[in-house]
């Protein structure tokens, strides 16, 4: 699977961070990070707080499906002001993302609640996957859009 | 940090210290759910103040929780939700289903000798 | 400024060239580089009387006119060494912060602007005067001083009156944003009871704003129940009544409960077709029957408590 944001990140503009997963001990750290970054990108502390919440969701699947992985947190390419998260892992990948994205479809104990709700809280959601190979989900929030 | 749960008249309550980890969280289950029992409690107070992030997973152990609790006789309620988090809650579409809330402890505990004098 | 004064080495010169390409048709010996640092001698060594110049012409077109006669010479000043540095580096930053600056100060004084930009065009035109009276006897030096002149002068210009028309924009978007405010009052009517009227247009800014009012005064006043009357409400879309929604069980979440009131059939109707879910809302027909309904939940509470608990 192609890392695309490592591929095209231009080297000086953007601020970005990657936090290795291993265990639901690194959600404190990840959360509180995504929380700062988000903050002094200029997001107030209702978007900052469903930035937090989007980064533990997929931190959780992480954990939960693929065992290990890693996230990357960094500031909005572009002209507008933002910020991006892209979760990697090399887990077993989702066979029908259609399906993973229905509200309370899940394959595990949850309530099939963190993929459908991260899509609904940021403004740009996307997963790439393959069975057997893992998973990307890339994920964006920007500051001037009102976001539902 | 193991969450300390106090106990006062016929009530437990736990306030959740700082940013919680799984493991916590669910030791905090096991220990209600047993003190529960032990002391014949009327009902439990979870005061969540200090919490800035309620995911999938952190609501589903408090449900469960309050379910548990139930089956032994006792309502839950859980307290101190911050605005922002409650925005967060129901914008990812996390509810807490019929898990009583209220403002905070005192709201809380108001809460409970409601139920217990209507029982 | 004295960075810029120092005489500059050959490579810089050759830096000035590529700023300021040659014209085609003008004798190779004599850059527009030239051309401009000649001018700002000039104007340099005319500064004072210049200026004064700019500032009479100000008051005698009447604008500026909030402004006293020492005001005016202060900023003339100030806008004029700005704009003889833009003329002398090709550089524009200075320039477009000192009209950001000026601007942030003369807004709150009334200033509109067609008179920024007019200030600005008279200063155009006090300086081609002046240059038009040094070399009235060179003709073609003076137009091919003009030539260099021109477009930097004309995108000064630009700069200017661009940083005051943003400024001014920022000033009435912040203005707009104050007043939205006031406009949604959380109002507390009896102890723990809050009621949030919700009168005119919707959009989704509001809407936002709309839900953490009413979250912290939830908080503030400690409220037990919340009356959101809708009845002033213009017009209603999914994304609106979908936040309404959202915000019932965000309120829940604090320990308060909401009743709806104002929400005519016909939007109800128009919703449940859409999809929104309005089975776990509580609604009453109109404010006052709201007022009651939730006086009675709350006075039920009262009556609940037991004064022995504890
Ligand atoms: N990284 C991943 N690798 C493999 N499968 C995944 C991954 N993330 C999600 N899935 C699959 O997608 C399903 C839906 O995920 P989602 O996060 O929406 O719900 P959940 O994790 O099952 O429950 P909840 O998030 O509410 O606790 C999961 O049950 C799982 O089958
Ligand atoms: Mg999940």
């Amino acid at each position: 699977m192609k890392n695309k944001f490592e591929s095209k990140k231009p080297e000086s503009r953007s601020r970005w961070k990657n936090f290795p997963i291993k265990s639901d001990k690194d959600l404190v750290e990840i959360r509180a990070y995504g929380r700062k970054l988000a903050r002094e990108i200029g997001f107030n502390s209702n978007d900052q707080t469903l930035i937090a919440t989007a980064l533990s969701e997929v931190c959780r699947n992480i954990i939960e499906y693929a065992g290990t992985g890693k996230i990357i947190i960094e500031t909005a390419q572009g002209s507008s002001r933002g910020i991006s998260i892209t979760a990697h892992d090399h887990g077993p990948g989702i066979k029908d993302i259609e399906k993973a994205l229905e509200e309370g479809f899940s394959t595990g104990r949850g309530m099939g609640i963190g993929l459908p709700g991260c899509r609904r809280i940021m403004d740009q959601f996307q997963i790439n996957s393959q069975a057997g190979k893992g998973t990307v989900v890339s994920m964006h929030k920007w500051v001037d859009k009102n976001g539902y | 940090m193991r969450v300390p749960i106090l106990q006062q008249g016929g009530y437990l309550i736990a306030s959740v210290q700082s940013s919680l980890s799984d493991e916590e969280l669910l030791q905090l289950r096991d220990d209600l759910v047993a003190r529960v029992s032990t002391v014949r409690a009327r009902g439990v107070v979870i005061d969540v103040t200090v919490l800035d992030v309620m995911d999938s997973f952190a609501t589903r152990i408090l449900r469960d929780i309050a379910q548990m609790i139930k089956l032994r006789g006792a309502p839950t309620v859980v307290v101190g939700i911050q605005p922002e988090v409650a925005l967060a809650m129901v914008q990812l579409g996390l509810s807490l289903g019929n898990l009583e809330t209220a403002l905070d402890l005192e709201e809380g505990l108001t809460l409970l000798g409601e139920h217990t004098k209507a029982d | 400024m004295a960075k810029n004064n120092e005489t500059k080495s050959k490579a810089e010169n050759k830096e000035d060239e590529a700023k300021y390409p040659n014209i085609p048709g003008q004798p190779p010996d004599e850059s527009t580089a030239t051309l401009l640092r000649e001018l700002v001698a000039h104007l340099r060594q005319k500064r004072s009387e210049l200026r004064e110049e700019w500032a009479n012409r100000i008051q005698e077109a009447e604008l500026l006119t909030a402004m006293t006669k020492e005001e005016i010479l202060a900023e003339a000043t100030s806008v004029y060494d700005n704009y003889v540095e833009a003329l002398e580096t090709g550089t524009y930053e200075a320039l477009q912060s000192y009209a950001r600056n000026l601007s942030e100060r003369i807004i709150p004084r009334g200033v509109e602007t067609h008179e920024v930009i007019g200030i600005v065009l008279l200063l155009r035109d006090v300086l081609a005067r002046s240059l038009f009276a040094k070399y009235r006897d060179n003709f073609s030096k003076l137009n091919r001083i003009l030539d260099a002149y021109e477009p930097a002068a004309n995108r000064i210009a630009n700069t200017v009156s661009v940083g005051f028309v943003q400024e001014r924009e920022r000033v009435i978007r912040e203005q707009q944003e104050a007043i939205r405010e006031l406009s949604t009052p959380v109002l507390q009517v009896r102890e723990r009871l809050l009621i949030l009227p919700i009168i005119g247009i919707i959009d989704s800014k509001r809407a936002q704003q709309l839900t953490e009012q009413l979250l912290q005064g939830i908080r503030k006043n400690r409220a037990k129940v919340v009356v959101i009357d809708i009845t002033g409400v213009a017009a209603m879309d999914e994304k609106v009544a979908n936040h309404i929604v959202q915000t019932v069980d965000a309120a829940r979440l604090l320990g308060a409960g909401v009743i709806v009131t104002g929400l005519s059939t016909e939007i109800a109707q128009t919703l449940v077709t859409i999809g929104v879910d309005l089975t776990k809302i509580i609604t009453v027909g109109d404010l006052q029957g709201g007022i009651e309904e939730a006086e009675r939940k709350l006075g039920y509470q009262v009556q609940q408590v037991d004064p022995t608990k504890s």
